[in-house]
């Protein structure tokens, strides 16, 4: 990892959020672009949380004894009953936990 | 008091309960910079250079599955353009202010400050000094991302690697989407951005499979709009 790295990841996150306010007088996106930016976190966030839980170490799909599918639908189970996020995170934290150091052991 | 102190005051306090899933996120973060071997600077610098968890998290992923500058900064630029519509929607109520209030205020537009702000701005339009909200929301944010890196820089050394603390990753990102999980749109759109993600991991070159996932994802956001719109 390089500093240049994360000053250009920090120029540039700094740019998303000063280039409204910056360049624009009034709100100019309209209603249907508004509606397909408020989908960007559900656009994003999963290619963030899959991969690592889907997939081992070489890389290949592994869906038998992995702890990791079984704890992540435990945090989202929690998630859409408390809508809690701590809940959330703990439920999946706690459920691998359990699954790592008591079933598979 | 004046009504400054009190307007930056209020957002002092609207944006408190928020902090509280802040301060996890922000030790897990640092945890995973001092495990993946980052010196305790870089990872205490990324937290003030780029002020943002969800950025600061992918540059940590995917530099550790190997990937270029050039697919971390692009990246990190898709993982932002949420922020895009932040500014949008504020726009109506900052750009009358000053240069030098605008560049302040960019820094610290984060997630949380501009969910209590955007509440607050709608609610007082006619405040003279409604821009305060927004600064003392956001360097709350900023205040308490920074403490809980450290915290979690000084924990990274003790913490275990057998805890498989890097699973909180996962679970962090699936934790801000649990508002959609009820939206029947919104659980196609995370699947196919999910599904793409997983098999293209291996498939697409330079670890770019988050950007392919997100612009996958959003083109069916996009279709799902444009039918919604086409029924009203």
């Amino acid at each position: 990892m390089h500093w240049s790295t994360i000053i250009y990841c920090g120029i540039i996150t700094y740019l998303t959020r000063f280039s409204m306010i910056f360049l624009l007088k009034k709100d100019i996106l309209n209603d249907r672009a508004k509606q397909v930016l408020s989908y960007v976190p559900s656009a994003i966030f999963p290619a963030i949380i899959f991969p690592p839980i889907f997939l081992d170490n070489t890389s290949s799909l592994d869906f038998e004894s992995n702890p990791k599918i079984l704890a992540a639908i435990f945090a989202i189970i929690a998630g859409y009953f408390s809508k809690n996020i701590i809940a959330t995170i703990f439920a999946g934290l706690i459920s691998y936990w359990f699954l790592i150091f008591v079933y598979y052991q | 008091m004046n009504n400054r102190l009190k307007t930056l005051t209020k957002g002092i306090a609207d944006v408190s309960p928020l902090m509280i899933p802040v301060v996890p996120f922000g030790i897990i973060f640092g945890v995973i910079g001092m495990e993946l071997g980052l010196s305790a600077y870089m990872t205490f610098g990324m937290s003030v250079i780029i002020f943002g968890g969800a950025s600061q998290i992918v540059l940590l992923q995917l530099f550790s599955g190997g990937a270029s500058s050039l697919v971390v900064i692009t990246s990190v630029g898709a993982v932002n353009s949420r922020h895009l519509l932040y500014g949008a929607v504020f726009s109506e109520y900052l750009s009358h202010l000053k240069l030098k209030w605008k560049i302040i205020l960019s820094y610290i537009l984060i997630d949380q400050a501009f969910a209590v702000s955007n509440t607050y701005f709608k609610k007082n339009k006619e405040n003279e000094f409604k821009h305060y909200h927004l600064l003392g929301a956001g360097f709350t944010c900023w205040t308490v991302w920074q403490v809980s890196t450290i915290l979690g820089i000084v924990l990274g050394s003790v913490i275990p690697e057998e805890l498989g603390l890097s699973f909180t990753i996962s679970l962090t990102f699936l934790a801000l989407l649990i508002n959609d999980f009820r939206k029947f749109k919104n659980v196609i759109v995370m699947l196919v951005s999910g599904i793409v993600a997983t098999i293209g991991y291996n498939i697409i070159p330079f670890q770019a499979y988050i950007i392919v996932a997100a612009l996958s994802g959003l083109l069916v956001a996009t279709v799902l709009t444009l039918i919604n719109l086409k029924k009203k």
